[in-house]
């Protein structure tokens, strides 16, 4: 067995002790999924796992042998940039970016949670289709901070990037 | 961190099995033990994954839900069914946490977290009888804000920080189990312990047993429940006060309800004086605010959180007028 990472095959760690976090950064030398707080409340090191967002600081990389993880690395095609990643420079959805990669695959897997019907802490009917208003989004983005306070600019490029056909296409990939 | 090992289980008999060892723990989503772990709170040699276990919700044959100890937090509060028969356990635990931790959250593991008091993870500074028994207790005369009003011990004052287990204690779960003598079952309500002298136990869990399911037993008017937490900003942060509740009314008498509190003791506390106190009489803001009382009347506070006795009473009163007029 092994962890696919942005599409490569990595065995998992012999140490049990190492987190989807350290093995990321530390191991592969993919960067670009960031350590803040390290123990869940920050939101900065948010991957997605088989499509879900987690947070791979509090993931023991043992645990995910035979998973599909998608990092920030994972989501441009060669120079293109994914969607997202334009609108949060369109919107100054940043300011010193260390944020940002978890923001980003975190609004990922939060559309495509809103999209199978997860209700929110703010959703009225819990049995109603989801409807991502900006208080919908804020609440479903609560679990990345941004001590920067581009919180608006990242509603912004969301609601963009939700609404734009190619976006919300690529959203939903 | 100090070594463990890692195995997974392949079903609950291989668990068990494997967590007869010395110090071993069982791991769902790790987002409380790998904390735990980490700060040297936790010490265990071992670790057995048993997220593989159990992940399934079904319906009952009486019309109730069973949910697997590997259901994931997000699994469970989407259900379809949770969330038109049971809301309450749904808005319990969408107002928990973020969305990524719920994502990696189990149900199990969501019962066995331990508790967030400061002094119980100041493993340098601070003495607790949770972490380390007879050390005493630095909370008691600390910062209290988030401290128990009810049920508290002169040994420890913690609370507990689940908002799902305050939901499961108003709907009357079941908690399936498997240890050593085999399986049982247990109400909800007593898994949990008051910290008394014992506060290095927050459960009545035999070592190595283990959660296998949770059941909800049919409750027709758990479809009028709902879930309201109070706390220190509007997202991610954990309840100073909550309310789990209930509601049926007939002929525009309270014919039955459920009610539990969340923030305020060692244990998700199942408010059975006000339940007693409302159960036949009028649906009305009087009698509401004389159950709320009657609940109430034990709560001791300490110096940071007195607030928290008026703060239950005003919000259960809102909870139970807000489901008065949705069920008027």
């Amino acid at each position: 067995m092994s962890i696919l990472i942005n599409g490569l095959a990595v065995a998992p760690p012999d140490d049990p002790r190492v987190s989807l976090l350290d093995l990321l950064r530390e191991g592969l030398h993919l960067s670009g999924t960031k350590k803040g707080c390290n123990q869940g409340a920050c939101g900065a090191c948010t991957v997605l796992v088989d499509g879900e967002r987690i947070v791979s600081c509090l993931a023991l990389a043992v645990q995910y042998d035979g998973r599909e993880v998608t990092t920030i690395e994972g989501l441009a095609d060669g120079d293109a940039l994914h969607p997202l990643q334009q609108a949060f420079i369109d919107h100054d959805g940043f300011q010193c970016g260390y944020c940002t990669p978890g923001q980003i695959c975190s609004a990922i897997g939060m559309a495509a949670e809103a999209k199978r019907g997860v209700p929110s802490h703010v959703s009225a009917d819990l049995a109603a289709d989801v409807t991502l208003t900006r208080e919908e989004l804020q609440e479903r983005m609560s679990g990345n901070l941004c001590r920067c306070g581009a919180h608006n600019g990242i509603i912004d490029a969301i609601r963009e990037t939700l609404t734009s056909q190619t976006g919300a296409a690529e959203m939903a990939a | 961190m100090t070594p463990f090992t890692y195995a997974r289980a392949e079903d609950a008999a291989d668990a068990l099995r494997l967590g007869q060892a010395n110090a071993t723990a069982y791991l769902g989503g790790g987002t409380n033990l790998v904390d735990l772990i980490r700060e040297t709170v936790a010490r265990p040699n071992g670790l057995v994954d048993v997220t593989g276990l159990s992940g399934g919700i079904e319906e009952t044959e009486h019309g109730g839900l069973m949910i697997g100890a590997a259901v994931r937090n997000t699994a469970l509060a989407e259900h379809m069914m949770v969330r038109t028969r049971y809301p309450v356990l749904s808005r319990a635990i969408l107002a928990g946490a973020s969305a990524q931790i719920r994502n990696m959250a189990t149900v199990g593991g969501n019962l066995l977290q331990r508790t967030r008091c400061t002094y119980f993870y100041d493993t340098d500074g601070s003495r607790c009888n949770k972490r380390m028994p007879g050390s005493g207790c630095d909370a008691i005369e600390g910062f209290t804000r988030g401290h128990a009003i009810l049920g508290a011990s002169t040994d420890c004052v913690a609370t507990h920080p689940s908002d799902m287990c305050v939901a499961l204690a108003a709907l009357d779960a079941i908690v399936h189990l498997h240890g050593r003598g085999g399986a049982r079952t247990l109400p909800f309500v007593e898994l949990h312990r008051l910290p008394g002298d014992r506060p290095e136990f927050d459960t009545v869990l035999e070592p190595g047993e283990l959660i296998t399911a949770i059941e909800l037993p049919p409750m027709s008017f758990a479809a009028n429940s709902t879930y309201r937490k109070v706390r220190d900003r509007a997202g991610y942060a954990f309840a100073l006060v909550s309310i789990a509740a209930a509601l049926e009314i007939e002929g525009g008498r309270i014919k039955d309800v459920r009610i539990a509190l969340g923030g305020v003791a060692h244990k998700p506390w199942r408010a059975s004086k006000a339940e007693a106190a409302l159960r036949g009489g009028p649906a009305t803001e009087d009698a509401f605010r004389a159950a709320a009382v009657a609940e109430m009347a034990d709560a001791v506070p300490l110096r940071d959180n007195g607030f928290k006795i008026e703060l239950t009473k005003r919000t259960l009163v809102a909870v139970l007028g807000d489901l008065a007029g949705a069920a008027a």
